[in-house]
């Protein structure tokens, strides 16, 4: 029993009273310092019941003394960071993409905030720094799908690329010629012969390749492969062939498979996600990756 | 000292020690979780919340059967940090029809609770095969079993009865119908007009790449491409919706 009637004679304080094989138990106390920590503890538990919402009462919680609560802490912090940088903020809100550029202390703002945004958002797939991975383009190249002005590149962060919930989202189909039959296998043997020659500006002029490439692939992608740009309707977005840029690998197999059956990318669309502001500072940003138009 | 002796004859006497542990906790619990079935704002009104469609609610079970949830967490808390990274805050009425919720504080990985529609399909199926192939720092395993394997789903119906049974309100209809609306979800092609009706705003596609079979990867990537979709947060007002406390 605590305190019992028995003491040890070597340390001279009191036993349990708890005995084996002759073998007894000290009663030793808590520590001082322990004990008093544990009051603490105890006084500041009260404490902050009193002060911080912590206990349900019937109908609505207690707000406690000081009324804090974490979302109206975050609309603080909000606001704060919106008051910090609220004269920035307000010329990204109220000028225009061109305006914002003109100005280089708040285009610098701009394409700072823009960094952070692009590596949480964009570099998943673009790759760090826009240097683009098969099947994402790379955006720091002078090689614009959708084009490289600053208009175009919000719009397609905006509504994204065949995404199919946005009405204005980018959008093209590239027949599949193989896959559905609109060309034969030596067809498109040819064609990719052709297409292979013009990226590397070797083409010539005539050659069966060349006729189906007239007749089939001009329409989009131009009659020298500048891409849909070249033919001076970019919305159409016939990337340009006439170069050694490839989505999909430039191996003849790779564009043989392309010609064969297609691949289309998706991008989501950002604008509801992101908010107008934030794709300002992404445009300027990609715009100024190295490939702005 | 009169109170610790007291005390020690508690300590001391097996009966009066469990006696007064199973007062001190029915005290706390009467205290901690009564009041809370009478509290209406603990769970926001937020319009747009709808159960899952089956072919997402397998995703979901193929999420906790690899254990996502050992490194992702699906909360996005009231931080600045988090709010600007993941987007707005979770409520908890987004998790209503989620049992078990998929919360946590785990955070090996992003936070998943906004992770729908960020990525396409294709990026996803990518990633779940490989995430080295497309985010190069990632520690993250490979799953390229799932695009593998095709989805079980005969017992589709028999999901969605068992969730009706903790609350979730699927109809009888949608219950008989499971199958159909499952294979509806993952056919691009198919009619998708009962499936809509039933589970408005639903994604569908052919989520893995391979029209030809419907696998556990597409039941999967449509999990993950409706999370944090649901609510339209451009007419949410935290005030009016009892939810700034």
């Amino acid at each position: 029993m605590a305190g019992g009637p028995e003491r040890d004679a070597v340390s001279g304080r009191h036993t349990t009273g708890h005995e084996w094989d002759g073998i007894t138990e000290l009663n030793t106390p808590l520590p001082k310092w322990w004990v008093y920590v544990f009051f603490a503890c105890v006084a500041w538990a009260l404490g902050y019941v009193i002060l911080f919402p912590s206990v349900p009462m019937p109908g609505k919680a207690a707000s406690g003394v000081l009324g804090y609560s974490s979302r109206a802490a975050l609309a603080e912090n909000l606001a704060a960071a919106e008051a910090r940088m609220g004269e920035q903020l307000a010329g990204l809100r109220q000028l225009s993409l061109e305006e914002i550029a003109a100005d280089p202390e708040l285009a610098t703002f701009a394409r700072q905030g823009g960094e952070v945004m692009f590596k949480e958002n964009c570099v998943p797939c673009h790759q760090s720094g826009g240097a683009g991975a098969y099947g994402y383009p790379t955006l720091a190249d002078d090689e614009w799908i959708w084009g490289g002005s600053m208009e175009a590149i919000a719009t397609t962060i905006r509504h994204g690329v065949r995404h199919d919930e946005d009405p204005e989202s980018r959008f093209n189909i590239m027949p599949s010629f193989g896959a559905d039959e609109l060309l034969s296998e030596a067809d498109i043997d040819q064609v990719a012969d052709y297409v292979l020659a013009l990226s590397k500006g070797e083409a010539s002029q005539e050659g069966p390749g060349r006729e189906i490439f007239e007749t089939q692939c001009a329409v989009c992608h131009s009659s020298n492969g500048e891409g849909a740009d070249g033919a001076g309707y970019r919305d159409f977005g016939g990337p340009a062939l006439n170069n050694r840029i490839w989505l999909y690998g430039g191996e003849k197999e790779d564009i043989v498979a392309q010609i064969n059956q297609p691949r289309h990318g998706v991008m989501p669309a950002w604008g509801e996600r992101l908010g107008e502001t934030t794709i300002k500072q992404l445009t300027l940003y990609v715009h100024g990756l190295g490939g702005g138009e | 000292m009169s109170l610790i002796k007291h005390h020690a004859k508690i300590e001391t006497n097996v009966l009066l020690l469990t006696v007064g542990i199973l007062l001190t906790v029915i005290a706390g619990g009467l205290v901690e979780i009564v009041p809370l079935f009478t509290i209406k704002s603990t769970i926001e009104r937020v319009e747009g919340v709808r159960p899952y469609s089956p072919l997402e609610l397998a995703g979901r079970n193929i999420y906790l059967r690899e254990g996502c949830y050992n490194c992702h967490s699906q909360m996005i808390r009231p931080f600045r940090d988090e709010v600007e990274r993941y987007g707005h805050y979770s409520l908890a009425a987004e998790s209503i029809y989620d049992h078990p919720f998929q919360w946590g504080s785990k955070r090996t990985g992003p936070d998943l609770a906004r992770v729908g529609g960020k990525y396409s399909d294709e990026w996803h199926a990518r990633h779940l095969i490989d995430p080295r192939s497309v985010v190069a720092e990632s520690i993250m395993p490979g799953y390229p079993h799932l695009a593998r394997r095709d989805l079980a789903f005969d017992d589709a119906a028999d999901h969605l009865k068992t969730l009706r049974v903790v609350g979730v309100p699927y109809s009888d209809a949608q219950i008989a119908q499971a199958g159909e609306h499952l294979a509806a979800q993952a056919d691009p092609w198919g009619d998708h007009d009962a499936l809509t009706e039933a589970y408005p705003g639903a994604k569908v596609g052919d989520f893995d790449g391979d029209p030809e079979r419907l696998t556990e990867m597409d039941a999967l990537i449509a999990y993950l491409q409706v999370l944090g979709t649901m609510v339209d947060f451009s007419d949410f007002d935290p005030a009016r919706a009892g939810a700034l406390r």
